[in-house]
Parts: structure tokens; sequence; C-alpha cells
């Protein structure tokens, strides 16, 4: 009889348990649904072709966000311009020169931390090289400021699929007398090529969310501008300041601004996914 | 892929044969671009060193003003008045490890309850795509966040949850101040709960990588003694993986402790410390994002940039170890 009860007991506990992890997984994906139908549902109505053909309009009348589109685009090309490729070749040194030794064990933990960093410490950072000594905001330091977010995410994806590439196919080229550097640029990036484009791509679609370091270097500008010499606007920018905003026609932009950098973010990262996803 | 090798090597190396002169020039420039290649690759890689010196240093140099001017003191006072060029820091660093203390609070049993229901009671076949859809919650951009949470979630809070928690703990001897004054919706709870949100995915997908680590020999070896799913679960895929799933937390909290955006829009932005995590309160990213392009003054423009540094070493410190504790667990499963 008591051993019955025990059972029961413990089969009990099982049940619960079990519970709650089911109730657990539908409240993640129950976030994920609820920000999305919200997103879509406040989004989608103030989607029009005056949003892509009109700048950023002043408080209480209509407009777009050509300006800040168009800048997030330019910043968002510079940045991986610059990021691309610094983070590829501190990947391969990583995962080919130096699997072994001090530097490289130095450089994948520091890495790894600014994998983390707060984004807003770039931003100060930023500030304090490039804008205070240039005296005025510009679309180059927030460019700049991206590249630093962008540099780790390339840095650990690079190392990460350069190691899945077979050591035998470094031999192979090794011993018909191909110089290292050959083989690493013919040989083992041909192998790691999705990969390394999956990490750029996931790059891109981290910065292209990224208002904290764009703050106080790029700014903002109420105007359309092509000129990285001076203040920049950006998407993540113009929505943070049209939510706080009283007007309501910024508001409803800001929420039409919102719903397109989660479209581009998501399906970005679904699409870099993909890519690898097929080997 | 072989003969792709040969082809790369005949047409990089092979010359004509008899050509000696040339030859030697040519693997003279081979020798010179290999070298030159491992030196860049290199240089790419101090450069990273580099990056994180360089912001330390940065941030060590900007906030001499303010320490100087104040002295350790900036850390305990809670002052906050850019008017008399008084400066504490004490309320934003309060106000950040409280809101991330909530969101780990929330987030931990709630990421490591779905890491179990992913590896050992999830259908094979929607495994990937629940993983997928759970990461996506990382994906999205912490603006969208602060947008979604000053509009929708405040509201929702101040109607519903605050006054609900308000009345049931009122009188409460400890309890009742924790959870007192009006409800604003905005406020520490609010952005607690945004950041757990938030920092989910990240306490997910690494619990889902270290429970997938254990060795089936052990699970199943803990099931033919009888053991129920939820028994082989905690005596014995959490102990083994403790020290990953400590990391895993860690990692987390470095990322609540630094996130700007979504906190910035429902904190309340008030340099107050209050017993209440109902009130509203700053955090050091919050303060930062909040006054920076509008602090007029060095020492104003050099407290700010102070209380970046403090949080650059919290989450220095709080990364390092998560790091630290994911390559012990790494090591013990070769």
């Amino acid at each position: 009889m008591a051993m019955n009860a025990l059972y029961a007991r413990r089969r009990v506990s099982d049940r619960i348990a079990t519970g709650l992890a089911y109730a657990a997984a539908a409240f993640g994906l129950g976030w994920l649904v609820l920000i999305l139908g919200v997103l879509i549902y406040q989004g989608i109505g103030g989607l029009s072709l005056e949003v892509f053909t009109q700048n950023t309009p002043p408080p209480g009348s209509a407009g777009g966000l050509l300006n800040a589109i168009v800048g997030s685009i330019a910043m968002t090309v510079l940045a991986i311009l610059i990021g691309t490729p610094i983070g590829v070749l501190a990947g391969t040194y990583l995962a080919e020169y130096g699997r072994h030794d001090r530097l490289a064990m130095i450089v994948r933990f520091i890495n790894d931390i600014l994998l983390s960093a707060p984004s807003v410490v770039v931003g100060l950072f930023v500030y304090e090289v490039l804008v205070a000594p240039m005296g005025h905001f510009s679309g180059y330091a927030g460019s700049v400021a991206l590249a630093v977010i962008v540099i780790p995410v390339v840095v650990r994806t690079t190392e990460d699929m350069l190691r899945l590439v077979p050591d035998t196919l470094r031999e192979a080229a090794a011993s018909i007398g191909l110089p290292r550097s050959k083989m690493i640029m013919r040989i083992a990036y041909r192998a790691a090529r999705a990969g390394i484009i999956t990490g750029i791509l996931l790059a891109v679609a981290r910065i292209s969310g990224e208002t904290a370091p764009l703050l106080f270097t790029a700014l903002n500008n109420q105007f359309f501008s092509l000129n990285m010499n001076a203040p920049m606007p950006s998407l993540p920018v113009v929505i943070f300041q049209f939510a706080l905003s009283p007007y309501e026609e910024w508001q409803k932009l800001a929420w039409t601004g919102a719903l397109l950098i989660t479209a581009t973010v998501l399906a970005l990262s679904i699409f870099a996914r993909s890519l690898t996803a097929r080997k | 892929m072989g003969a792709r090798v040969s082809e790369v090597a005949i047409k990089e190396t092979s010359l004509p044969v008899g050509h000696s002169a040339s030859r030697i020039a040519v693997l003279r420039r081979l020798r010179a671009s290999d070298v030159s290649f491992k030196f860049l690759t290199r240089a790419a890689a101090i450069a990273v060193l580099v990056l994180l010196s360089g912001t330390l240093l940065s941030l060590v140099i900007g906030s001499v003003p303010a320490f100087r001017a104040f002295g350790f003191s900036f850390v305990t006072t809670e002052v906050w008045n850019p008017v008399t060029e008084q400066f504490g820091a004490l309320a934003p660093i309060y106000g950040t490890l409280v809101t991330s203390f909530i969101a780990m609070l929330i987030a931990v049993p709630i990421g490591i309850m779905i890491a179990f229901f992913l590896t050992e009671l999830c259908p094979k076949f929607l495994r990937r795509p629940i993983a997928i859809a759970i990461e996506l919650l990382a994906g999205i951009p912490s603006i969208i966040y602060g947008i979604w949470g000053l509009f929708v979630f405040a509201p929702f809070v101040q109607k519903h949850i605050q006054p609900a928690l308000i009345d049931t703990f009122d009188g409460w001897p400890v309890l009742g101040s924790l959870f007192e004054g009006p409800p604003y919706g905005i406020g520490m709870l609010t952005a607690g709960f945004i950041l757990a949100i938030m920092v989910l995915p990240f306490v997910t997908a690494i619990s889902r990588d270290v429970f997938d680590a254990v060795p089936a020999v052990l699970k199943e070896a803990t099931y033919g003694l009888g053991c129920t799913t939820w028994e082989v679960f905690k005596f014995v895929i959490l102990p083994y993986t403790r020290v990953g799933v400590i990391g895993g937390v860690m990692l987390g909290l470095g990322r609540a402790l630094g996130e700007t955006m979504a906190v910035t829009f429902v904190i309340g932005n008030a340099h107050t410390v209050s017993a209440s995590i109902l009130a509203p309160g700053t955090t050091i990213s919050a303060s930062i994002a909040n006054e920076f392009t509008e602090a007029v003054g060095d020492l104003y423009t050099s407290s700010l940039i102070a209380l970046g540094l403090i949080l650059f070493f919290i989450t220095f410190i709080v990364l390092a170890a998560a790091r630290y504790m994911l390559l012990r667990i790494e090591q013990k499963g070769r």
C-alpha cells in the first residue's frame, strides 16, 4: 500500500513538471505571437507608398520614412564593408594559424565578451574617439559604431565555419605544394563560404535594429542626406524619437517603421539559417 | 572537392619545365604573399583586442573628471542634479541590478523548462520549428520591445497587474513596501518583465545545447531504473549540466544588465532609489541613452561616461564568468 502511495506521488509530480514544461513553451511562443501580432496590427495600416517616397515630416503633418530608410541602409552597408574584412581575417587567424597559441586563446575570449557587450557602451566609445575630436556627429561615426558590433559576430561565425572544414582537405592541399595562404583562400574559404555568408547576414540583421550606438554617433537628421560626414537619420533612431513624441502621426510612423525593421531582421535571420541548414 | 584542390594547385604553382629563373621568382612571390596574408590575419586578430582595450581606455579617460570631482562617493550618492552639477550613480546602479534580478527571476525557470520541453518532451518533428521560433525572440530588435512595452504592455500592467499586486500585498510586512505606490504602468517591474522576455531565448538556447550533450547512456540507464521523465531531468540531466546552465544564465544576465532601448521606454527615467518595484526608476544604460546628447557641460558628460564605465565593468565580470563556465563544460564534453 505504501509502495503504491509513493508511486502515485512520483507520477503526480512528473505530471505537474511536464505540464509546467508544456506551459513554459506555450508562454515563450505566446510572446512571439503577441509581439508580432500587435506589430502587424499597428503597423500595417500606415504602410503605403508615401512611407518609401517621402521624408520624415515635421510634427502634425503626414510624411514618410524615406530619409531614415536610406540613412539606415547607407550606414549598414558601410559598417559591413568595414567590419567584414577585419572579422573574416581575425576569424581566419583563430581557425587556421592560431588554433593552440596564446594570442588566439585571448582573442577568442575577448571576442566572446565583445559579442554580448552592451551596445550603448560602444556608442560612448565611438563618441569619445570620433565624434568628440571631429566636433560633430556624422554618418561615418555611426557606421564605425555599427562596425564594432559587426566584427565579433563575423569573427565567431568565420572561426566556427572554418573549423568545420575537414583537415584532410588542408593536408591534401599542402601535399601538392600549395602555400598555406593559397590553401586558405582557395580551398578553406570555398568550403566554408555558405557559413561565412550566414555570419555576415546575421551581422546585418543584428545591426539593422541597433539604436543605442547610433544615438550619439550618427544622431538624427530631419532631411534627406547622403553626406556621411554630417548627422544622418536612421530607422531605429527615428522610431525612438517618434514613438516617445506626443504627436499621433509620428507615433503611427514609428509603428510602421518598427514593422519594417522587424520584417527585415526576421527575414534576414531566417534566410541566413536556411543557407547553412541545407547541409 | 579533391579534384578542385589539385586544380587550384596546378594553376597557382606550375610553370613550363626549364624556366628555373622564373620558377624562383614565382616561389619568392608566393612566399611573400604567404607571409603577408598571415600577417594580415594576425593584425586583424589583434584589432579585436585593441577594440576592447580601446573601449576601456576611452571610458576611463572620459570618466576622470567625474571621479576627480566626486571621488568614490559617486557610486554611493543618489543625487542626480544637472542644474547644480551634483551627480551620483546610486539610482542607476540600483535600477540596473533590480530590473536584471527581476528578469532573471522570471526567465531562468521558464527558460530551463522550455529547454527541458525541447530536449525530452517535444515530438521530434516539432523540435526544430519551436526552437527557431524561440530564437526569433532574440532576433527582434530591442527597440521593438521598447515600443511594444510602452504602448501595449505598460497600459495592461497599469490596468490589471499593478492594482492587483497593490491590493493583494497591502499591509504585508515586507512585500507591502515592495508593491507600494500608485500604478504608473511604467517602472522597474515592467522593465524587468520585458527584459525577461528578451533574455529568455538566451537561457533556453544554451540550456538546450548543454542538455543535448548529456550522454544518452546515462539517461537510458536512469529510465531503466524506472525513473519518470522529470526524475531523469532532475537527478541526472540537471546535475550533469549544472555548470553549463549557470554559464547560460550568466550570459543572459550580461544581456539584461546592458540592455538599453527596451528599458529606456518603460523605466520612467527617475533618478531615485525606491523600495517599491512598481515605482519608476532608471538604469545605467537608460540614463546614458536618455541624457547623453542633451548633457551640457564637461562634468555632466563625464558623469554619464563614468556610468558607462561602471556598466562595462559589471558586464565584463559577468560575461567573463559565463564564458569560463561554458568553457569548463565544453572540456567536460570532450
